[in-house]
């Protein structure tokens, strides 16, 4: 940020001078005209009477006309390198800021806990992260050098017109704070406006979204015609909105720049008054004229600085909010070593708001490399439960154990790590399906694993059909898959890390009946490798578990192997039944 | 396909005439504003060649010689100038305004005209979010350019034009010397602009980018967070917005170094321009009055060529635009009625279908149905089962003519339906999917979707056949609870329930079902199950299912199987035959009773 605001103020010092030399140009060509070829006495700046001693006098120059437009030339390509840089470092300020902002808002919305992402709108974020982000960005680029360059030349002008004449200083900016005070007020009016017409756009677009997601829908009832009356209506109503305010706006500019005018006006004809009476010489009263039309002109701009500034400050804030929300911590205990999968549950409840509890007293006990199903109906709170082993979620009371430590006391990282889960909707990144496979193992992955797991997986045929083959790019949120292929992707990725703790978490459920049985059984081969918690609503999942736990509504209602389940009188036993009744 | 589409095509062409013809048109309504806006810059344009003079006259004419009385004359000049061009800058900006919100609304009406008729297959390979690119941003941008480009173009020209024809008539070779420069100035302006113009698409593909890595990085932060990529996902983003700090650092470096040219390229013409005419009055060939006048003319004389070169530069760029709407506006749907088709027909479908050898190929080339064969009697109830990508979607598609057949037809009542108007089938149909798509707006406008003309009692009733009543009467604002975009605040099962009463207050004879119970817990399924029992009286239906259960009391049952029908018959027939529908049923029901049980414990 430092070294941002020196660049800033570099910027704002060389388009001070580019703006300065730029005065110089006008002053040549008037003493070239005057008193070079003309006759007049010289009347001019102490730099180019200088210059002219130097050279030789006036008769050098009128003989050498040359030298006065080889000095125009120069002076405006310095003029114009001042310019560059001031473009320059003001573009670096403002670029590098704006990378900041994005790199920090990244990093932050990845660090921020689960809590915050189920509690904020996708669509809201991610405007906060761009459009917010780049219309505080386009207010650096342009408007702080814009204001620094306004506010210095109000600062070396006003001084230099009090030297020569007060009177007519106090003339030159009596409108100026007028001007200042309708832009002002103006853009606060206008306020509303502007956030009106947004809203018309946005729910114009809103019906042409929800239009074309339910496009199929349209179609299904040949409500075409309604639809477009619709659209129609919004459309209108954008329309009006958005032309009140470019008419409010004609307004603005319209008055603004009658009062800039009748500014320069009232220069020019009490310049000529004064004039006239002896108040003031003529290279007076052309100086005051010319150095007024530097100030007005970016004081005209004064509109746009507001509303800018307004915008700009409300980003902020948006930002703001997204960053003061606390991260994930990241202390705790990391060990060299994997764990080795020891879990246990000792009276662990949770809510994810404290009054309404969702799971209740849970206890139970899973060895290292057993395999374990959740079996429950929706809601029960099965996902619930095994989002608490990698921490995505703290636990309120009670405690987890991994190998006999508290699941607390372990970093986030250490732990997520050691444990490998499979979400029910998978989510893959904009990667090839290689890539995609291989997140789940930190260094190279060789051919032959990919293949191992994409096999397990029973995604390898289906990969290999496939144009592309593994180098499959996966489109954004993984469209141009099925859920079930996404699934067993997921999967293969999973299984790569080779992690001591493996969650399914009903992701075998878009999967058809025979991929199914193909998956189960492979994954059977692996039994003992990790400690395995399945998530299903089949049965036969279970029969091979060495436990099952039975979740309802909040709490665990039996526990125990199949084979011990099914001689316990209740739900499993039930259910079993009815299953081999009807298989038979 | 879907790649081609999505793809941001570079347009590199030269300037097409012939697209911006086409989008002209849409400026036509406004020609009469256009012709004021015009008008309206060149008196600006006017008065700015004015100003100067008026206070060359002023210094001339009233402080040289003292005149005080020609101060009060000379004052109400001035005021009634600065007036009116204060006037002008209103009256062009709301001219301006004018065309800009009027073009963009009659193109973005046409567009959304345009897409209420194209085809599903158009959908299948356009994506939404390109289409709502065109109809916004893509949108915008052109209606700006027509408007203010409009305004830039007229007010540029109009001042180097008239101070090119003052320059000619008062020394035509002073003229000439200062007009040297020009077309070395406008080649190097015109180069600039399409370079910086080309570093900012870099920019806004770069941005894309980001945008998707934002939202791949919100929805994806729990698979990322138990992966634990945050540092690996954190690196490539700032590998990202490193390019894109290089990009735009370019475009802005390029910018920073445009303007000081074209600058100092003026000033060389006005150097010229004082060096030889000084020489003149020197040598006493050019008076001393022509030279003063001269030079402040080729001073203003430049001023609006960096205008003139950003509107082509823009022109350029939004051509891109203008061609991407153009190819939607012009794109012709798939299914359009015959020409020739049967106007006179009965108004209300019978409900007979009949599927005779027809085939379907997706665009892609990808076969869905080969010679398929069915007859369905008007007012049976049909499920199909069996894999996803069957081609059981298609078969309900195909009855509804979303797609037509490639080979083969399909006859309704009889008829070949393509042989009849596109609204006679589907105005006949309900349709109930997967993924219930409600509007936002109250529940029973959403139910009366189905039959705009329905009276509430018409709609309620529908929704308690669809055993949605009870769920709506509970809500605490019931029929006029609003559904928030994408219907967030219902639960999927209560929206398959709405959209059941929507199709139902349709009273369609055709009613097809596609997957229209997954996805809900058992409660709801149950309410389905019987809802669909009463529905299914009295019309033609297509049911589609995953579960089982759903379709049970179905009267024919065909399991699809790679486009074929592999089995078929009732529910006791194909469990009795103990082929694939016996398996599917078997794992299922096991499943079905299981939560059945959990649940009523």
């Amino acid at each position: 940020m430092v070294g941002n605001r020196v660049l800033y103020l570099g910027a704002v010092v060389a388009i001070g001078i580019a703006t300065l030399l730029s005065f110089a140009t006008p002053m040549i060509i008037r003493t070239t005209i005057d008193s070079i070829i003309g006759e007049k006495p010289m009347d001019a700046p102490l730099f180019i009477t200088t210059f002219v001693k130097w050279v030789g006098g006036t008769t050098v120059i009128r003989h050498n006309l040359w030298i006065a437009s080889i000095l125009m030339i120069s002076l405006s390509i310095i003029r114009g390198a001042f310019d560059y840089i001031k473009g320059r470092w003001s573009a670096r300020a403002s670029e590098s800021i704006a990378k900041n902002l994005r790199n920090k808002l990244y990093n932050h919305l990845q660090k921020v806990p689960v809590k915050y992402h189920s509690t904020t709108k996708t669509g809201d974020l991610i405007q906060r992260c761009t459009s917010d982000v780049e219309t505080v960005r386009r207010f650096l680029s342009v408007q702080v050098v814009e204001t620094g360059r306004a506010l210095m030349m109000i600062a070396i002008i006003v001084p230099i017109m009090l030297t020569m004449n007060t009177k007519m200083t106090l003339i030159s900016v009596i409108l100026v704070p007028l001007i200042l005070i309708f832009a002002f007020i103006f853009f606060v009016k206008i306020r509303s406006y502007f956030q009106t017409a947004d809203e018309a756009e946005g729910s114009m677009t809103a019906v042409l979204q929800e239009n074309l997601t339910g496009i199929r829908v349209v179609r299904a009832f040949a409500r075409q015609k309604f639809e477009k009356n619709k659209f129609d209506e919004k459309n209108t109503e954008y329309r009006g909105y958005s032309y009140r305010l470019i008419r409010l706006l004609a307004i603005y500019w319209g008055v603004s720049d009658l009062l800039i005018y009748s500014q320069t006006g009232l220069v020019l004809i009490a310049g000529t008054v004064m004039t006239i009476n002896g108040d003031i010489t003529l290279g007076t009263m052309v100086a005051f004229f010319t150095l007024v039309s530097y100030i007005l002109w970016p004081i005209r701009q004064t509109g746009r600085i507001l509303a800018d500034l307004g915008k700009a400050f409300v980003s902020v804030g948006r930002i703001n909010e997204v960053l003061d929300y606390p991260k994930e911590d990241s202390g705790g205990i990391s060990l060299e070593d994997k764990v080795s999968g020891n879990i246990e549950f000792k009276n662990m409840s949770f809510a994810y708001n404290s009054d309404t509890p969702i799971l209740k007293n849970i206890s139970f006990k899973i060895n290292k490399g057993q395999t374990v199903v959740i079996f429950g109906p929706t809601g029960s709170g099965k996902s619930t439960l095994v989002n608490l082993l990698p921490r995505l979620w703290d636990y309120t009371n009670g405690s987890i154990l991994i190998d006999g430590q508290e699941l607390n006391q372990f970093n986030r990282q250490y732990i997520r790590n050691q444990i490998g889960i499979v979400l029910q909707e998978p989510f893959l990144y904009a990667k090839t399906l290689q890539e995609n496979i291989s997140l789940g193992k930190t260094g190279n992955v060789t051919q032959q694993e990919l293949l191992e797991v994409s096999q397990i997986a029973a995604i390898h045929n289906e990969i290999q059909s496939f144009e592309k083959g593994y180098d499959t790019p996966v489109g954004e949120k993984g469209v141009t898959l099925s859920g079930g292929q996404r699934q067993r992707i997921a999967i293969a990725r999973a299984l790569l890390q080779n992690p001591p703790i493996l969650i399914f978490d009903d992701s075998l459920s878009a999967l058809d009946t025979e991929t199914e049985t193909k998956l189960q059984n492979a994954l059977m081969e692996r039994k003992g490798k990790s400690t395995t918690i399945v998530i299903s609503h089949r049965l036969s999942t279970a029969t091979n578990a060495d436990n099952v736990i039975v979740l309802d509504k909040g709490e665990i209602t039996q526990i125990g192997k199949h084979s011990e389940l099914i001689l316990q009188d209740g739900i499993y036993k039930r259910i079993w039944e009815m299953q081999t009744g009807v298989i038979k | 396909m879907k790649e081609k589409a999505q793809k941001e095509t570079e347009y590199t062409k030269r300037f097409d005439f012939a697209v911006w013809k086409k989008i002209l048109k849409f400026a036509i309504p406004y020609r009469k504003f256009m012709v004021y806006l015009a008008l309206a810059m060149m008196s600006v344009a006017g008065v700015d060649i004015v100003m100067p003079m008026l206070t060359r006259y002023v210094i001339d004419n009233i402080v040289a010689t003292g005149e005080m009385n020609r101060i009060v004359p000379f004052a109400i000049l001035f005021l009634s100038i600065i007036l009116l061009q204060s006037f002008n800058v209103f009256f062009f900006i709301v001219m301006a305004g004018k065309v800009e919100t009027g073009v963009s609304y009659a193109i973005r009406n046409s567009a959304f005209s345009k897409l209420q008729d194209l085809s599903f297959s158009y959908f299948d390979k356009t994506p939404v979010g390109w289409l709502m690119a065109r109809m916004t941003s893509d949108t915008t941008k052109l209606s700006n350019i027509i408007a203010w480009g409009l305004v830039d173009f007229v007010w540029g020209f109009t001042l180097m034009f008239g101070i090119a024809i003052a320059m000619f008539i008062v020394n035509w070779k002073l003229a000439l010397v200062v007009l040297s420069v020009t077309p070395i100035l406008a080649w190097i302006s015109g180069k600039f602009q399409v370079r910086i113009l080309k570093s900012y698409r870099t920019v806004r593909k770069t941005n894309s980018k980001i945008t998707a890595s934002f939202n791949e990085g919100i929805m994806g932060a729990i698979t990322t967070k138990s992966l634990v990529r945050e540092d690996a996902n954190y690196k490539d983003f700032s590998n990202l917005t490193t390019t894109m700090f290089q990009s735009s650092y370019r475009a802005a470096v390029q910018s920073a170094l445009f303007l000081p040219i074209v600058l100092t390229g003026s000033i060389v013409g006005c150097a010229l321009a004082l060096w030889a005419g000084g020489n003149g009055v020197v040598m006493g060939v050019l008076s001393y009055g022509t030279l003063v006048m001269f030079i402040a003319y080729a001073d203003f004389f430049f001023i609006p060529i960096r205008e003139l070169a950003h509107i082509f530069a823009e022109l350029q760029n939004a051509q891109a635009s203008a061609e991407r709407i153009m190819t939607l506006i012009e794109t012709q749907p798939e299914i359009v009625d015959n020409l020739d088709s049967i106007k006179e027909h009965p108004l209300k479908v019978n409900g007979e279908v009949e599927f005779e050898d027809v085939g379907f190929k997706y665009k892609n080339g990808q076969e869905v149905l080969a010679n398929f064969n069915l007859k369905v009697k008007a007012g049976e109830t049909i499920a199909f089962v069996g894999d996803t990508g069957g081609g059981k979607t298609t078969i309900a598609n195909l009855v509804g003519r979303f797609y037509e057949p490639t080979s083969g037809k399909i006859l309704v009542d009889g008829i070949d339906y393509t042989k009849l108007p596109l609204q006679w089938i589907q105005s006949n149909l309900g349709v109930v999917l997967q993924e219930p798509h409600l509007f936002s707006g109250t529940i029973i406008e959403n139910i009366r979707y189905g039959n705009l003309n329905a009276s509430d009692d018409e709609a309620i009733s529908a929704s308690k056949l669809a055993h949605s009543h009870q769920f709506i009467e509970d809500l605490e604002l019931g029929y006029q609870t609003i559904i928030e975009e994408g219907g967030t605040n219902l639960s999927t099962g209560q929206k398959q329930l709405l959209s059941l009463a929507r199709a139902l207050l349709a009273n369609p004879a055709i009613l097809i079902m596609d997957e229209a119970t997954s996805s809900v817990d058992t409660e709801t399924e149950h309410l389905i199950q019987q809802a669909i029992q009463t529905v299914v009286v009295n019309r033609t239906s297509f049911i589609i299912a995953h579960r089982l259960s759903t379709i049970r009391n179905a009267d024919r049952i065909l399991v699809i199987q790679n486009g074929k029908i592999v089995e078929e018959g009732d529910h006791d027939e194909l469990l009795r035959q103990k082929g694939k529908y016996y398996n599917l049923y078997s794992v299922q029901f096991v499943d079905e009773i299981t939560s059945e049980n959990l649940r009523n414990r």
